[in-house]
């Protein structure tokens, strides 16, 4: 088995509103796999739709080689799922819910409990009443992780932590990943993404819009560079495939798509370089092009 | 008053989000009212049918205990009002003791006040708004009340004095609950405490007319009977009303001014660092949430029954005292005097702990909105075993309130009357409605299966039990409805011979009901 995602074409409607239209996502086993969209995109209904809590209209779903709907307990015994808004129960301790949270999965490692209590700086002996929202975040994550589990399931993990315990989470998904667990983080911290992720799915409106490395969507977009040249560098806006040309005080800048990057700058040469600063596209950026253009049916469909 | 800035803007707030609960319960109350008003006409055609009801059945103990002092029972207003008592009572406290909660200590649990109070709302703005509203809804049910006993045949004056007393009921139990929810930090246990407070005014008013004396002036109830409507028709113990009302206000907000937001008085202690024995499995998890609740319904009725039963004595002395009355129910079928009591409090008790059943059952469902329903079933727990480990604990715990309701009857019943043989007969005979329970658990189940917003038609069926089980044979019903009612189809123990039939065939359509819902979880979407 190479695939433990494997959706195709799945359509949820609730009433009037269509939350997933033909989504397509596919996730190979070991991989990080971020799954990006912005809020009501269908990140949480296809998650849900993994774990079998709800019944798609349409399409094809296979999760560790399963029915998630059929095996879901079975299935579940082999995966780990963090919610992105942590409901816990008011009167029990963190310590109490992540033990019947792990027990209820087949048992967790207590040398990990133990680690992941401390480094994620948690009180395990405080009723969750009292947690703030991160707080509550970190028992799900620590009830997750001390789990020996093939697949976490992350819906947008780390929404209420500060940036230290994001960097303790990335070192996380880091171990568990070279642990060979799969990982599907859904986000839209695109940093957290970049940092983490060997392949990304973009959605947009229950549709997947992009699918494939990260190299692979960095074809599809533009690098910004920014230059102080010799010459006066007008003669550049004549150079196929550069965009957003701005000159001021000797320097210029301007984006260029990734297939005309050694055109320009080899025009770029020309001119006599005396500084350069190029930035690869970010995420950011991809994600801006892809939710600030228009995009073109034909882009949907995974890569 | 400095705090209450924003009360209007909250209490408007409050009035929107029971536009629909508010009238619900304004129009349940005052049609019950009116309804058995107006079916009593025909239960009693003529003068010589009420003095026959008003020399028997009336004034038995079992009547004063449940419904009050008997005046004016030789006339149709004054059975009329006796029989309804117990409805308006229990209509008007529970409604305000529910509105307070909901819009004082609820909120706050939810986060909400939190919220509210950042803008310009004083620190008793939301306590004031939900009293305001709990005692307007209190003071519009007892008009709709006056207004339906007007429309059966109750003088004007009388039914408005009656309908003062039932509102000035419910302003009590509104200042009363809101002291309670600066107390506990969860809306249910505020909830519970102040439903408690409830049954404890009505068994101290209960026993201080049975016994004749003046442990009725420590219940808020017995402050509206006071009143002695179509009798000395008394208005002062409105005022009686009015200022416990406003002594147990201040005592409110004086609590509500020394804690902070979202805390109780009562400090939090902290948890268990590891989960215990229990936090391994679904049904450990539903102990570990309903012990609280199974524990505060089996003292309350327990307590309950203990009370009624010690009354007992007073019972047999009157049956003694009154060979003829005893011998002209045991030959018109209406059994011993003793056994009419007995029966009377083990439907009650039935009754109870259904409502502590559907108050269990509807915890499932809770589970779900708030989303940790999801976290459970991502783990290996199926839909099936987290159901059924649910519905055991609340059978369980059913089983429990209803044995130790009927034990706490038997042992009183017995230390008063010295048959020690009801120590072991009364539980056994109060299991008889042990299906009927059962059988609205049933329904929450197909609801929750199937439809599971409609999350208050299994309190509706509830109500219509009580009733039905209360004023059934009252509102002139064929006497199939009355047993459409789980609790009608059982026989009336000690009174009526034991028949199978009932509780069986509700047993096996509680079962039906139970395994339909189970399939509809099985296929519905986890929201």
């Amino acid at each position: 088995m190479t695939r433990v995602i494997e959706a195709r074409g799945l359509v949820k409607t609730f009433g009037r509103t269509v939350a997933l239209d033909g989504l397509d996502l596919h996730v190979a086993a070991g991989e990080v796999h971020g799954f990006l969209g912005p809020n009501g995109s269908g990140k949480s209904t296809t998650i849900r739709v993994l774990l079998g809590l709800l019944r798609p209209d349409a399409g094809q779903v296979r999760l560790l080689d399963g029915d998630p709907w059929r095996d879901a307990a079975t299935l579940h015994r082999r995966l780990a799922y963090v919610p992105g808004d942590v409901s816990l129960w008011p009167n029990l301790s963190g310590g109490e819910v992540i033990d019947l949270l792990g027990r209820l999965r087949g048992g967790l490692d207590q040398g990990r409990r133990t680690d992941l209590l401390e480094r994620f700086d948690l009180d395990p002996a405080k009723k969750c009443r009292s947690y703030s929202k991160g707080n509550r975040q970190k028992v799900a994550l620590v009830a997750a992780l001390a789990s020996d589990v093939e697949l976490l399931l992350l819906d947008e993990p780390t929404s209420g932590l500060d940036p230290l315990m994001e960097a303790v989470f990335e070192d996380c998904i880091r171990t568990a990943s070279g642990a060979g667990r799969t990982v599907l983080l859904s986000s839209h911290i695109l940093s957290e993404v970049e940092a983490l992720c060997d392949r990304v799915s973009i959605i947009r409106a229950g549709r997947t819009v992009q699918s494939g490395t990260l190299s692979e969507l960095r074809h599809l977009t533009r690098t910004r560079v920014v230059a102080e040249t010799a010459d006066p560098a007008d003669s550049l806006a004549g150079v196929a495939g550069v965009a957003n040309l701005r000159r001021h005080d000797g320097r210029v800048s301007f984006d260029v798509d990734t297939d005309h990057l050694d055109d320009a700058l080899r025009h770029l040469v020309g001119l006599g370089v005396r500084s350069l600063v190029s930035h690869p596209p970010t995420l950011e950026e991809l994600f801006l092009r892809q939710y600030g253009d228009v995009v073109p049916a034909s882009n949907g469909g995974p890569g | 008053m400095r705090g209450v800035e924003g009360t209007v803007g909250l209490a408007r707030l409050a009035l929107r989000r029971d536009r629909v609960r508010l009238p619900l319960w304004l129009v349940g109350v005052a049609g019950v009212t009116y309804g058995s008003g107006a079916a009593m006409g025909t239960t009693f055609p003529t003068q010589s049918a009420i003095d026959a009801y008003a020399a028997s059945v009336a004034s038995s103990p079992a009547v004063v205990a449940m419904s009050g002092p008997p005046i004016a029972l030789d006339t149709l207003p004054g059975i009329v009002l006796n029989k309804i008592e117990l409805v308006t009572v229990v209509g008007v406290c529970v409604m305000a003791a529910l509105t307070v909660v909901r819009h004082s200590r609820a909120e706050e649990e939810a986060g909400r006040t939190e919220l509210l109070r950042s803008g310009e709302v004083g620190r008793h703005a939301g306590g004031l708004a939900a009293l305001l509203v709990a005692g307007g809804a209190s003071v519009l049910l007892g008009l709709v009340v006056a207004l339906g006993l007007v429309g059966a045949a109750v003088p004007g004056r009388s039914a408005l004095l009656y309908g003062a007393g039932t509102a000035g009921l419910g302003v009590v139990v509104a200042a009363a609950t809101l002291c309670l929810a600066q107390l506990f930090v969860h809306a249910r246990a505020a909830t519970g405490a102040a439903l408690a407070l409830v049954g404890v005014a009505y068994v101290l008013r209960a026993a201080g007319d049975v016994r004749g004396d003046a442990l009725v002036w420590l219940s808020p109830v017995g402050w509206s009977q006071a009143t002695h409507v179509l009798g000395a028709e008394r208005w002062w113990p409105l005022l009686v009303c009015l200022g416990a009302a406003i002594a147990l206000a201040w005592l409110a907000f004086r609590l509500s001014g020394v804690r902070d937001v979202g805390a109780g008085l009562v400090a939090p202690r902290p948890g268990a660092p590891v989960g215990g024995r229990l936090m391994s499995s679904a049904f450990g998890l539903a102990v570990r949430q309903q012990r609280g609740a199974v524990v505060a319904w089996a003292v309350g009725v327990l307590a309950l029954a203990v009370a009624e039963g010690s009354l007992a004595d007073v019972v047999q002395s009157l049956a003694r005292d009154n060979p003829t009355l005893e011998k002209y129910l045991n030959a018109t079928g209406q059994g011993s005097l003793v056994d009419a009591y007995l029966s009377t409090i083990l439907l009650v008790l039935g009754l109870l702990t259904a409502a502590f059943a559907v108050s269990a059952t509807a915890r499932l469902r809770a589970e779900e909105t708030s989303d940790r329903l999801e976290a459970l079933l991502a783990t290996g727990l199926s839909r099936s075993r987290w159901l059924f480990s649910g519905l055991a604990v609340v059978g369980l715990g059913a089983v429990l309130v209803l044995l130790l309701g009927g034990l706490g009857l038997g042992l009183s019943y017995a230390v008063a009357t010295g048959d020690g043989g009801a120590v072991l007969r009364l539980p056994v005979e109060v299991l008889v409605y042990l299906p009927a329970v059962l059988a609205l658990v049933a329904l929450a189940v197909l609801v929750l299966g199937w439809r599971p917003s409609w999350g208050g038609v299994p309190w509706a069926a509830l109500g219509l039990c009580f009733v039905l089980g209360w004023l059934g044979s009252l509102l002139g019903l064929p006497s199939w409805v009355l047993e459409v009612s789980p609790f009608g189809a059982a026989p009336l123990l000690p009174l009526q011979p034991m028949q199978w039939t009932g509780p069986v065939l509700t047993a096996l359509v509680a079962v039906l009901l139970a395994g339909v819902g189970w399939l509809g979880l099985l296929r519905r979407d986890i929201r």
